[in-house]
């Protein structure tokens, strides 16, 4: 009997072990083939192609730099947007809202995350581009359009499409998920911690800043670091508004291009090994910045883990 | 009533090959994606009268002519027709099956369809970037009496690869000789200016959102969409609105028989009644069939989509073949053999 359980022991160890090495040889898997279906465009171009901004199908000119910069602004302003609107939901919903509305709002931002992104890319193109064509761009060009140095981003005619409007979709879009992750780490700081500091007159402010925070910063790192990571692959909505230009431009109102829109778009009439090479090129260094980007967090972790050490 | 009579008699047909299970061959097709809903009303008629079933798969044309050289499929659809070296070099028989046009369409305040004129030489200008705004003096000049807005002019391409984009290009290219050296031709191009929209029903979409936009689609997203279309003028010098009847005429002068591989591309056709954007989308198939029933099951397919799928490509807004091209495709088929030599259909 006991020798029977052993085995069936080893046999679960061993297959779970294999479903998660499975994880690390379809990774490698991936990386691989990304590399060998790219070997023409790498060769041809090596280095260069990183910051030639030309896109040229008929002369078979490629260079990956307006999808790269249109991938890391839209990201960026998504960021900016989100963070701060994030950290304002969960800490609503965990340290202010009564109780009657958590749970109906909490509800209402995990269905948010459920739409599939297709919607909000159709969302953004029919309802939200026209809106913000006629009325926001508008405003945005005469008073910041006006500015010295900043003046440069808001510039241009007002298409209502471009890489603003695709930086804010994509602000909706990963909304609930940092928001999810931040409002269940905020919970789970122990109330005994939050209630000495309220018990020493500390203001609500002081008490998230200071204790739920520094508490929680792993895991609210975390759930930033999610929504990034869909930022940067969001593919569907993005191609719907950001107006699908291989073309470098100051202006944010002005139309880009991210790496995976242009994937989603050409790969299909890709004619030519080089024209797929390179796109397939395209794919490897959006798995290269994602890869970048989840290693930068982590050092952000292990630093922020040492400087606790210094602390205590 | 001789309708009905067709249909019995095919039904009647039908019953006395049910017993043969060759022909009952299942054949797939795969590549372009602007004649997928053709192809797949024409098989869904075919599948009802014959049994058999037609899949395509509408994967794009550049994915059309891989899966066709590399045999995973029985025939291959692309928009762009391939040149006579690289058909010999596969082995591969080429011929039209369908046509449509390409139409310019505008988004003004106060314009309607068909009250904007367009030349090639102005539509390139536009495309470059250098006509910037609706009231400059190019399109004045073309446009005489017209109130013209001072708003921009926000240029809508498509962001995907295209045949559609492929006839736009081409034609640009006849147009105007600057367009041919900065920019050239291909189902997708370096856009020296605009926004891109993905598919036709992207490129309608940008353009029915943007006032001031100009773009250009397939006929059919422009009817139904009731976007207003610019009149062209055509190599005759006439200007013509576009419609089936400038479609065909631009198809009824050209050269098919003469041209390698009958890759036609319909820009710039002479005929006073000729739309200068039209162009048909084209099926590839072996010369050599390995599988000759499937061979047989393809030309068949098609014969009978020549000679019973006009209507139904009449709906859609495609153009279908005349009667002369399709007796000279007929003759082509005769290529097609099997491993003996002998022709499969």
């Amino acid at each position: 009997m006991t020798r029977n359980n052993a085995l069936m022991d080893a046999i679960f160890r061993n297959v779970t072990r294999f479903f998660a090495f499975g994880v690390f040889s379809l990774l490698a898997a991936i990386l691989v083939s990304l590399l060998i279906g790219s070997s023409l465009s790498i060769e041809k171009f090596g280095a260069a192609f990183l910051w030639n901004d030309n896109w040229d199908p008929v002369q078979e000119d490629f260079g990956a730099l307006v999808p790269i910069y249109g991938t890391l602004v839209t990201s960026a302003i998504a960021m900016a947007i989100a963070i701060p609107v994030s950290f304002g939901i969960a800490l609503f919903l965990t340290e202010l809202s009564p109780p009657w509305l958590r749970r109906p709002l909490g509800t209402a931002i995990e269905m948010l995350a459920a739409i599939p992104s297709i919607i909000y890319g159709m969302w953004g193109l029919f309802v939200f581009a026209p809106l913000f064509q006629e009325h926001v761009q508008p405003l945005l060009i005469d008073s910041l359009g006006e500015l010295p140095g900043i003046g440069a981003l808001f510039q241009g005619p007002p298409m209502g499409i471009g890489m603003l409007t695709a930086g804010i979709i994509l602000a909706v879009m990963v909304i609930p998920f940092i928001t999810a992750v931040m409002r269940d780490v905020f919970d789970l700081v122990p109330p005994l911690l939050k209630e000495s500091a309220y018990g020493l007159g500390a203001t609500t402010w002081e008490v998230t800043w200071r204790v739920v925070l520094p508490y929680t910063k792993v895991g609210v790192i975390g759930g930033v670091m999610l929504g990034l990571g869909r930022a940067l692959g969001e593919t569907m909505a993005i191609t719907f508004v950001i107006g699908n230009a291989h073309r470098l431009s100051a202006s944010l109102l002005a139309p880009g291009n991210s790496i995976a829109s242009a994937l989603a778009n050409e790969f299909t009439e890709a004619v030519g090994d080089l024209y797929t090479s390179a796109l397939i090129e395209l794919g490897l260094i959006l798995f290269l910045i994602t890869t970048v980007v989840l290693a930068c967090s982590k050092l952000l972790l292990m630093q922020l883990a040492k400087q606790e050490g210094a602390r205590t | 009533m001789i309708r009905s009579l067709q249909r019995s008699l095919a039904a009647a047909a039908v019953c006395a090959f049910a017993t043969v299970p060759a022909l009952a061959a299942d054949i797939t097709g795969a590549g372009a994606t602007f004649p997928y809903p053709i192809y797949a009303k024409w098989a869904a008629a075919y599948h009802v009268l014959t049994g058999a079933k037609m899949n395509y798969q509408s994967i794009g044309s550049g994915g059309g002519i891989k899966q066709i050289t590399a045999k995973t499929v029985d025939f291959g659809a692309s928009d762009m027709p391939l040149g006579a070296e690289d058909l010999a070099k596969h082995g591969l028989l080429q011929f039209p099956a369908i046509m449509g046009g390409v139409v310019p369409v505008f988004h003004l305040k106060g314009l309607k369809s068909g009250e904007l004129k367009f030349t090639g030489a102005l539509l390139a200008d536009i495309y470059l970037g250098k006509v910037k705004k609706w009231n400059d003096a190019a399109i004045a000049a073309v446009n005489p009496g017209v109130k013209l807005p001072s708003s921009t002019i926000t240029v809508v391409h498509r962001s995907d690869g295209s045949g559609t984009t492929f006839l736009w290009t081409n034609y640009l290219s006849k147009a105007s000789a600057d367009w041919k050296t900065t920019v050239g031709e291909g189902t997708s191009v370096k856009w020296p200016a605009g926004v891109g929209g993905k598919g036709n029903e992207g490129v309608a979409s940008y353009v029915q959102k943007i006032n001031g936009a100009l773009g250009y689609v397939e006929y059919a997203y422009a009817k139904q969409n009731k976007l207003a279309a610019g009149q062209m003028r055509n190599l005759a010098g006439k200007f013509v609105s576009p419609d089936d009847k400038s479609f065909k005429a631009a198809a009824a002068g050209a050269q098919w028989s003469k041209t390698p591989g009958m890759g036609v591309i319909l820009t710039e056709q002479p005929g006073d009644g000729s739309w200068p954007v039209t162009g048909a989308s084209f099926i590839l198939i072996h010369k050599v069939q390995e599988k000759p029933e499937a061979g047989r099951e393809v030309l068949r397919f098609f014969d009978w989509a020549f000679a019973n799928g006009q209507k139904m490509a009449d709906e859609l807004d495609y153009v279908p073949m005349p009667e002369a091209v399709v007796k000279v495709i007929q003759s082509e088929w005769k290529q097609v053999k099997d491993a003996s030599g002998k022709p499969v259909y």
